[in-house]
């Protein structure tokens, strides 16, 4: 099997993970969206070279797992497919950034590796918390409670047929990097001359099935407006949830309970 | 009665880059009738076929349902009145589960909320589907996402069901339950096809279309008499009206067997 279908098995498969029962999976979705969002704000707001900082708030994704019986590994899979992106996007700082920040022994550190430390653990908790409320919560679920947050209808249902139809784009691609490697006399790669009018077919395809599915939609009454009406309760444990995460989010934002720690390991020492 | 009309009075269409896709079609088809809509590939059929719900829009005629020519005044009431069936069901399906997909249509129409449920459970029953209820269209068999699409249609109340191909990519046990399913509908139906099998088995009445236009229009046992017609239109014979070449060697042709 192609690495793209093995790919799209594994989206699927988190999504069917939102299946199964837990005290976590009956938490309101709103309740989880809004926590989860907190939390990456909570993430992205530490300054560049923190690091230390950080380390408090891993409490969340791992709490989370453990709750729901959400097997690590099947996270971290899904987050390590977007690390070598990150590490891109880090990969100029120790180049460009190279002060001693840090002092070990004879060992200096300079700024721009930290700062690409910090930029890896914040993608780690934020991939993770974005992984796990899918898997805790299904793709569906999110788009009703952003529906409700009053987030732009246009949004959700960009998002819902976003993910309906990446399955659809991706079979497509597959069946079409399927001929080609049938015919590719044992050739590994796409040369780069055939990747052009590749994806110039593809998007034309896409564009063709956009135009038969607006066509079935607007066929069955579609006006622009998803309506679902999902009842959603949002119960005094939902607000505790939120409540109490936003709390330690907080916390650990303002309070730097490590580098306390630390501290205090110094002065007891003679 | 008159309600369930379904006329083309010389429909034209061309299609944006100059392909003329209709050249003049007319017929009326009335209450309760099941047509079968037959034809080479790039005959017309399926751009006929979403003229009926508004789609699109003629170049020259008009379509007209249950009396009233359809233009962008009464789209709503058109498509309220004509279910169309599409012959990818991968395009019609694009909700997270059965039941949203089948709930979607009478959400659109403002269907109480209270009824949603007894109506979508109804229409998923009606196709044997019950049991999809909760489940990803993405992950449902061949056959199966053809009966969510069909359900998702009748949820609909339709008076008259448009369908493109309805028993294409299935296996043919498959394809006699969905023929079995639409013989038990009492709507109007158009079937637009190359299965002609399928055609003796739903439609008493056909219509050829070749090149843009009507070539033949009548009783279907005296259309597919007439291989002549038949062959301008890139078609052959039901299997079932050629001579079986299994019985042909025991029985000396020219006895057809049925």
């Amino acid at each position: 099997m192609s690495h793209i279908e093995t790919a799209l098995l594994d989206i699927r498969g988190l999504d069917a993970l939102s299946v199964r029962d837990s005290p976590l999976r009956r938490i309101d979705p709103r309740a989880k969206t809004l926590t989860a969002l907190a939390f990456i704000v909570a993430v992205v707001s530490f300054g560049k070279y923190e690091i230390a900082g950080l380390i408090p708030l891993v409490v969340y994704p791992i709490a989370l797992m453990a709750v729901d019986g959400l097997p690590p590994r099947i996270v971290l899979s899904k987050v390590l497919l977007a690390l070598p992106f990150v590490a891109l996007i880090g990969a100029f700082n120790p180049v460009f950034d190279r002060a001693a920040m840090v002092r070990i022994g004879p060992l200096d550190i300079s700024g721009g590796w930290i700062s690409f430390a910090s930029i890896l653990l914040k993608s780690l908790l934020t991939l993770s918390a974005a992984v796990i409320l899918i898997a805790t919560t299904g793709f569906s679920a999110v788009c009703v409670a952003l529906d409700r947050l009053r987030v732009p209808r246009v949004f959700v249902v960009q998002l819902l047929l976003l993910y309906r139809y990446l399955f659809v784009l991706a079979e497509e691609a597959a069946r079409m990097l399927r001929a080609w490697s049938l015919r590719s006399a044992g050739r590994r790669r796409l040369p780069l001359g055939a990747f052009g009018p590749f994806a110039g077919q593809l998007l034309l395809r896409s564009m063709d099935r956009a135009d038969r599915i607006h066509a079935a939609m607007l066929s069955r009454g579609f006006d622009g407006r998803m309506r679902t009406d999902r009842v959603l309760r949002f119960r005094a444990v939902d607000a505790v949830f939120v409540l109490a995460w936003v709390a330690l989010f907080v916390a650990a934002r303002l309070y730097n309970a490590p580098r306390a720690l630390g501290e205090a390991v110094m002065r007891s020492l003679p | 009665m008159s309600h369930h009309l379904v006329e083309a009075v010389d429909l034209h269409y061309a299609y944006p880059d100059g392909t003329a896709a209709l050249r003049g079609v007319s017929f009326c088809i009335t209450h309760g009738e099941s047509v079968g809509l037959i034809g080479e590939n790039g005959s017309g059929k399926s751009t006929l076929l979403l003229h009926l719900n508004g789609c699109l829009l003629p170049s020259k005629g008009q379509a007209r349902i249950g009396g009233r020519p359809v233009t962008k005044e009464t789209l709503r009431d058109v498509r309220r009145a004509v279910g169309m069936i599409f012959q990818d069901p991968d395009d019609q399906l694009f909700m997270p589960t059965a039941f949203e997909e089948v709930a979607f249509g009478p959400r659109n129409l403002g269907t109480p909320p209270d009824e949603i449920d007894a109506l979508a459970t109804r229409a998923l029953a009606t196709v044997g589907a019950a049991h999809l209820r909760d489940r990803p269209p993405y992950r449902l068999s061949g056959g199966e996402k053809r009966a969510v699409a069909i359900a998702s249609v009748l949820s609909m109340a339709p008076d008259i069901l448009v369908m493109d191909e309805p028993t294409s990519n299935l296996d043919p046990r498959t394809r006699r339950q969905i023929i079995e399913l639409l013989k038990t509908f009492p709507h109007t139906k158009i079937i637009a096809t190359h299965d002609l099998d399928l055609v003796m088995d739903l439609c008493r009445r056909v219509i050829v279309l070749h090149a843009g236009r009507v070539t033949a229009d009548g009783p279907t046992e005296d259309i597919f008499r007439h291989p002549d017609l038949l062959a301008e239109a890139h078609l052959e014979p039901p299997l079932r009206m050629q001579a079986c070449p299994v019985c042909a060697a025991v029985i000396p042709p020219p006895a057809p067997c049925q």
